[in-house]
């Protein structure tokens, strides 16, 4: 790895046949796009959406629930309807795909950084910091995430960093579990050994040495995780114990809508949640041609 | 296995300690548990009565103690929303919740076990893939959401089943329940379902890798060249072994199934425990939440006890292998 990031040109190629083999099926790579796709809208959201929906000044209440295709009072179409407040559905969700992947994608960069110091200590300290590392790591996983997700934002409180925070607590035990698996393995090489006789520090071993060689499950773990975050996130966000209004993530827009359910207008929790799904589904697909490609077991 | 058993026993025990501490520490220490009893505008003595009235102005490992006491004996204090004991309403509404995982187990199995079969037998059956892509798909489906979904089309568009709601139950050995009538299962069949997705798939993909693995294992050879049907071989000699991972992932995930059922029973205004710890957080309702956590962690180490014992009896080397490292 170390002599693959000093020379470029191999490193190149190298990723070349990671991504014709990725290319080869062809589901993963219809789940790729659609994964582009949803996170160039979500960047692009101010520009794209026809109106912004927390914009008081744009939104009118005589456009509230209508059903998807009607005209705005502003002349331009809601494709997907409005919801209660008279907000524009489109605009709503491109909004709120920013807040539900800001928070997925956050959530899951700290957890795998925590998980993976975490991990990589325990692997290579051994004794008992091992022990106690990973006790935790088993007590954690031994319980649902939903539950203690639920619990830790009833202490917290509603926010947008306190339902970050609740998520790294839920997921850095699975990173944790992974890296230590692999840096176990990895640890008893024979670079590892040259690396300490070469009189490099420990940090240096495990961060520069190590680590590089232990990421590949980690990726994998990283998709799935994120794909589960975002999930999390809504679920909780539905419940009413997530985000709070002023986040409005997919989540909170399908617990807006459920109080239309029971009448008929379906779309307003509809189609957020397809966004969701269709998110989660894009992600999921991606994660599994990786676990595929990235698995030296089926390399031939 | 004696050994065995003592020291799956102590690791519950710790388990069980662990989460002792780490709730007193999440509820009693972060944040000051006074604020959330008093009004806004109440009084400094006032104040000063509540802390002295709940003992939160002794030292922490006193307050620690005297938690613990209060956990051994199984109480809680009294829930601030609804005046009785925390403890008692939950144990009124743990039937509905038990009701509803059980339910959502069985139709796991009832729909799982012939799916996964199905398309473990016949891998390159065009509905074989079907199947395994609607189970990937529901690993993927946010729970909540399918809810509404099912709400959306088999109650208010088809109008076949109740939305919300327990409906009759009849009480069997002092126990009530709506899973011995069909008014019941009517109110019954959408949250069970609802609760059931992720478990489906899951049960889809493991018998189906059992059900792979073992076609082609001797002894189902054997079994084909003696002459048996194949419904024999089936039933019989395939379905047999594959059992067991099944039959020790369903019990331990039965845990998952009264966690997650928080979601389910929010959606379907069903009448369990989980419902009652969603408003309880709404309300910031102390004892009713530590009552809550305390029960879910004691149900869930002893399926994880049970579940242990039951699979090293069944297969002695998880006890071997367990006793090397």
């Amino acid at each position: 790895m170390s002599a693959a990031t000093s020379n470029p040109v191999p490193a190149q190629g190298e990723f070349a046949r990671f991504a014709s083999r990725f290319a080869e099926d062809r589901v993963a790579v219809f789940g790729l796009c659609l994964l582009v796709v949803i996170v160039a809208m979500a960047l692009l959201a101010p520009f794209i959406s026809p109106q912004n929906p927390y914009d008081l000044g744009r939104v009118d209440i005589m456009d509230s629930r209508q059903p998807p295709g009607t005209k705005a009072g502003d002349g331009f179409a809601m494709l997907l309807g409005s919801d209660g407040m008279g907000r524009d559905l489109f605009s709503s969700i491109l909004y709120g795909l920013r807040i539900s992947l800001t928070v997925g994608v956050l959530s899951g960069v700290l957890a795998a950084t925590l998980g993976l110091v975490l991990g990589l200590i325990a692997a290579y300290a051994g004794g008992r910091i091992e022990t106690l590392i990973m006790r935790i790591v088993d007590l954690q996983l031994s319980l649902p995430s939903v539950l203690v997700a639920l619990i830790l934002v009833a202490l917290l409180g509603k926010g947008i960093d306190k339902i970050i925070l609740a998520l790294v607590v839920v997921q850095w035990a699975y990173y944790a579990r992974t890296v230590r698996g692999s840096a176990l393995v990895e640890r008893r090489k024979e670079y590892v050994e040259a690396a300490r006789s070469l009189g490099l520090s420990h940090a240096r071993t495990v961060f520069r040495h190590i680590l590089p060689n232990c990421l590949a499950p980690v990726i994998v773990i990283a998709t799935v995780q994120t794909a589960h975050a975002i999930s999390l996130e809504a679920t909780l966000s539905f419940l009413g114990v997530g985000l709070p209004q002023t986040e409005p993530s997919l989540g909170v827009l399908i617990a807006n809508g459920f109080q239309y359910m029971l009448s008929g207008k379906y779309w307003i929790s509809f189609f957020p949640g397809l966004a969701l799904l269709l998110t989660i589904v894009a992600i999921n697909l991606v994660g599994d041609r990786l676990r595929d490609v990235l698995n030296p077991r089926l390399e031939k | 296995m004696l050994a065995f058993v003592i020291r799956r026993l102590a690791q519950a025990f710790f388990v069980v300690v662990a989460m002792v501490v780490l709730v007193f520490f999440g509820t009693y220490v972060i944040g000051d548990p006074v604020w959330m009893m008093v009004p806004g505008d109440a009084t400094q003595e006032q104040v000063e009565e509540v802390r002295r009235t709940f003992g939160f102005d002794q030292p922490v490992y006193i307050q620690f103690l005297t938690f613990l006491g209060d956990v051994l004996r199984g109480e809680f204090g009294r829930s601030y929303v609804h005046g009785s004991s925390a403890i008692g309403l939950i144990l009124d509404r743990m039937p509905a919740t038990l009701e509803l995982a059980l339910a959502a187990l069985i139709l796991a199995i009832v729909i799982g076990i012939p799916l996964g079969l199905f398309a473990g037998l016949k891998p390159d059956h065009p509905v074989s893939r079907g199947i395994m892509a609607v189970s990937i798909l529901g690993f993927s489906l946010p729970t909540f959401w399918v809810g509404l979904m099912l709400i959306m089309l088999f109650s208010v568009m088809l109008g076949w089943l109740p939305a919300t709601g327990r409906g009759p139950v009849i009480s069997i050995l002092g126990i009530e329940t709506s899973l011995f009538s069909l008014e019941g299962w009517r109110h019954l069949f959408l949250p069970a379902l609802n609760l059931a997705l992720l478990k489906i798939s899951l049960v889809i993909r493991l018998t189906r890798s059992g059900a792979r693995e073992a076609s082609l294992q001797d002894y189902v050879k054997f079994a084909r060249a003696k002459g048996l049907s194949p419904r024999r071989i089936i039933g019989v000699h395939i379905l047999k072994n594959i059992m067991i991972p099944i039959v020790t992932v369903l019990g331990l995930e039965f845990g998952s199934l009264v966690a997650f059922s928080v979601v389910t029973e929010t959606i379907f205004a069903w009448p369990g425990m989980g419902k009652l710890l969603l408003e309880a957080i709404q309300r910031l309702d102390r004892p009713l939440i530590v009552g809550y956590v305390m029960v879910v962690v004691l149900l869930f180490v002893t399926i994880n006890l049970i579940v242990d014992i039951l699979y090293s009896a069944l297969d002695p080397r998880v006890r071997l292998t367990g006793s090397q490292s």
